[in-house]
């Protein structure tokens, strides 16, 4: 509830067609600042865009689209998770040792702390705990057990999960094709089918879908254990392209996913996200927070700041659209 | 009897009680040596995150989805503006301090700028808004090598008897925010928020109003944390404020304040600050290493959070 809810109260019904047109406008609004960042580095460097350099300037987006989708699985049920970034570590600490010396026991593990994302969804449901203080402990354990099972910096990725990272199809560069494939996969999940639908309401009307006969308990359990899936792809995705691991690897991955999500036009509460959207916004995060600014010469200080700044402007965007719906 | 029970009624109360269990355990440990050294250092360390929990506490209060996220960044460019206007000169403390204040207050103003202008939840306002302060920390205090003035360095670490004066301070402020919560139109307003929003503002609150002077109330707490911060650990840092993130929401959902808003409670923040600084001492104590203990102190607040449990949310 914000004062924004009260003046909602007051909307008219009036003005349906602008309000379509203005939804429109909002629905296309991650693509267009992907295209206005892609602009800017095709004006500031020519060369950039061309098959290597797309494979280069992406590289980084597929971690970060993996953990942004996971972030979003957790945001349509109108939680928070604070801990995707050390979980992402986590599972790269893993991927680079056990999974490596060990196989069986790596995917056990992997598949264990999936379980661990499923239970802290019924325990933040069944206790009705702030699920960002439940998540901002857990980043305490994912980076103490990522400390534990790699104390330095090093291990190496399974060899198999580097021939995947670098595989070269022709003409799109594998970070484009990967992008589209999460996309697309995930929104035919979430957007496509019934039980998406089920998921999505939970978040959106949480006492209608009760009254409905729904389990929201098995709602927020899916939804958390899907972002561990995704948080575990994510960090065996890093690894891939990292080839070792390191404690701290992915902890910037938690605020860059929240960012990521609200980018891509997810709203943070009803339950109202995009699959598609939230891979737009992470592969314009990744572009914008390292290659847009190297060329236009920004020390690395302000790359933080550039994602702060990005997120505003597309939400101050958002608030000239919405208000044009009236 | 009679007192044990309404007590034991006390929200506050588990979060001292907590505090208690975990500073026995130690000294059972240590055999009884250095028990009174370890309280001295749990005071003057709980009091830095008492002062930014307080802040916190009052944001959480407004209702759900207020939470202030740019209070490490704050507290970071707060130290290195401190230290430099400070410039290691006794005669400018009261200057660097007001600096250090105002800056976190504007920090706290533009929080509230950005949650009223985009109309975006405060936890993407403050998140966006700690990405810039972060960013203009690192440029800021590069290299920043200004020790704080002697005089102020030697404040902050002042003891009478083994009492940290600024525990003394702390315990006088949180005594007035106590006062202003329960007692004062601007307490009473930001409850009334955090009940109802729509209720308040029907009943003449000045919604916009109150929330404006919350979040910048805990900016400016977060300015002069991190002003101390600098003073107490000699030099200001860019990661000096890092771990106030989970610190100042843990010690408001430890020590009883509802998530869901509406109900704030003073006492339970100090409880749940020494709670949280002893739990580290003991671990420190054991001896165990960086990774366990980071296992642990996630394990141990999830743990107390589930078993302080969630109130059901009036949503």
């Amino acid at each position: 509830m914000t004062a924004a809810s009260i003046d909602n109260g007051f909307k008219g019904a009036a003005a349906r067609n602008a309000a379509a047109r203005a939804r429109l406008l909002r629905g296309l609004l991650p693509a267009l600042s992907l295209a206005l960042v892609l602009l800017a580095i095709a004006w500031l460097n020519p060369r950039a865009i061309s098959y290597f350099g797309f494979s280069l300037m992406l590289n980084l987006a597929i971690p970060i689209a993996l953990a942004t989708i996971a972030q979003m699985f957790v945001i349509s049920g109108n939680e928070l998770d604070l801990s995707i970034g050390t979980f992402v570590g986590f599972v790269g600490c893993v991927t680079a040792t056990w999974l490596k010396d060990a196989p069986l026991i790596g995917v056990a593990i992997l598949l264990g702390s999936i379980g661990v994302y499923a239970l802290l969804g019924a325990l933040i449901h069944l206790r009705n705990l702030p699920s960002i203080v439940v998540t901002l402990g857990m980043s305490f354990v994912w980076q103490g057990l990522a400390i534990l099972v790699l104390p330095k910096p090093g291990g190496k990725a399974p060899d198999w999960l580097l021939a995947i990272m670098s595989f070269k199809p022709p003409f799109i560069p594998f970070p484009i094709i990967a992008a589209l494939l999460i996309g697309l996969i995930v929104h035919f999940g979430l957007m496509r089918t019934s039980y998406g639908v089920i998921l999505r309401g939970s978040g959106g009307n949480p006492a209608a879908l009760r009254r409905a006969g729904w389990s929201l308990l098995k709602t927020k359990v899916v939804l958390f254990a899907l972002a561990g899936l995704f948080g575990v792809l994510s960090g065996m995705a890093l690894i891939g392209i990292t080839t070792s691991a390191d404690a701290n690897i992915g902890n910037g991955y938690t605020l860059l996913a929240i960012a990521g999500v609200i980018l891509g036009g997810g709203e943070f509460v009803g339950g109202r996200v995009s699959p598609i959207g939230a891979v737009i916004g992470a592969l314009t995060l990744a572009l914008a927070a390292s290659p847009l600014l190297t060329f236009m010469h920004i020390p690395p200080d302000w790359q933080v700041a550039a994602n702060g700044a990005i997120l505003i402007i597309v939400l101050a965007a958002r608030v000239l659209i919405s208000r044009r719906e009236r | 009897m009679v007192l044990v029970k309404s007590l034991a009624a006390k929200p506050w109360i588990w979060s001292f009680v907590g505090a208690l269990v975990v500073w026995l355990a130690t000294i059972a440990f240590t055999g009884g040596h250095g028990a009174g050294g370890m309280v001295t250092a749990a005071l003057s360390l709980a009091v830095f995150t008492v002062i930014v929990g307080v802040g916190q506490m009052f944001v959480i209060t407004l209702g759900p989805g207020n939470v202030d996220l740019s209070l490490p960044a704050n507290i970071g460019l707060a130290s290195a503006v401190a230290m430099k206007v400070m410039a290691g000169s006794d005669a400018m403390i009261v200057v660097g301090l007001l600096a250090a204040l105002a800056c976190g207050a504007a920090i706290g103003a533009v929080n509230y700028l950005l949650i009223w202008a985009l109309r975006i939840p405060p936890i993407i306002a403050t998140l966006s808004a700690s990405f810039i302060i972060q960013s203009i920390d690192i440029s800021y205090g590069r290299g920043l090598q200004i020790k704080p003035p002697p005089g102020f360095a030697d404040f902050t670490n002042w003891q009478i008897l083994g009492i940290p004066v600024l525990a003394i301070l702390t315990v006088l402020f949180t005594i007035g925010a106590a006062i202003a919560l329960q007692r004062m139109i601007y307490g009473r307003s930001v409850l009334a928020i955090g009940q109802n929003i729509r209720a308040a503002w029907l009943a003449g609150v000045n919604v916009g109003r109150i929330r404006f002077l919350t979040y910048t109330l805990s900016g400016a707490l977060g300015g002069i944390d991190g002003a101390l911060l600098a003073g107490y650990f000699r030099g200001a840092n860019v990661d000096i404020g890092n771990e106030y993130l989970l610190a100042s929401i843990a010690v408001v959902v430890i020590g009883g304040t509802s998530v869901a808003g509406g109900k704030a409670n003073v006492p339970g923040v100090w409880g749940a600050a020494l709670f949280l600084v002893l739990l580290l001492t003991m671990l420190n104590t054991f001896g165990v290493s960086a990774g366990v203990r980071l296992l642990l102190t996630g394990l141990i607040i999830v743990g107390v959070i589930t078993a302080a449990g969630g109130e059901k949310a009036v949503r």
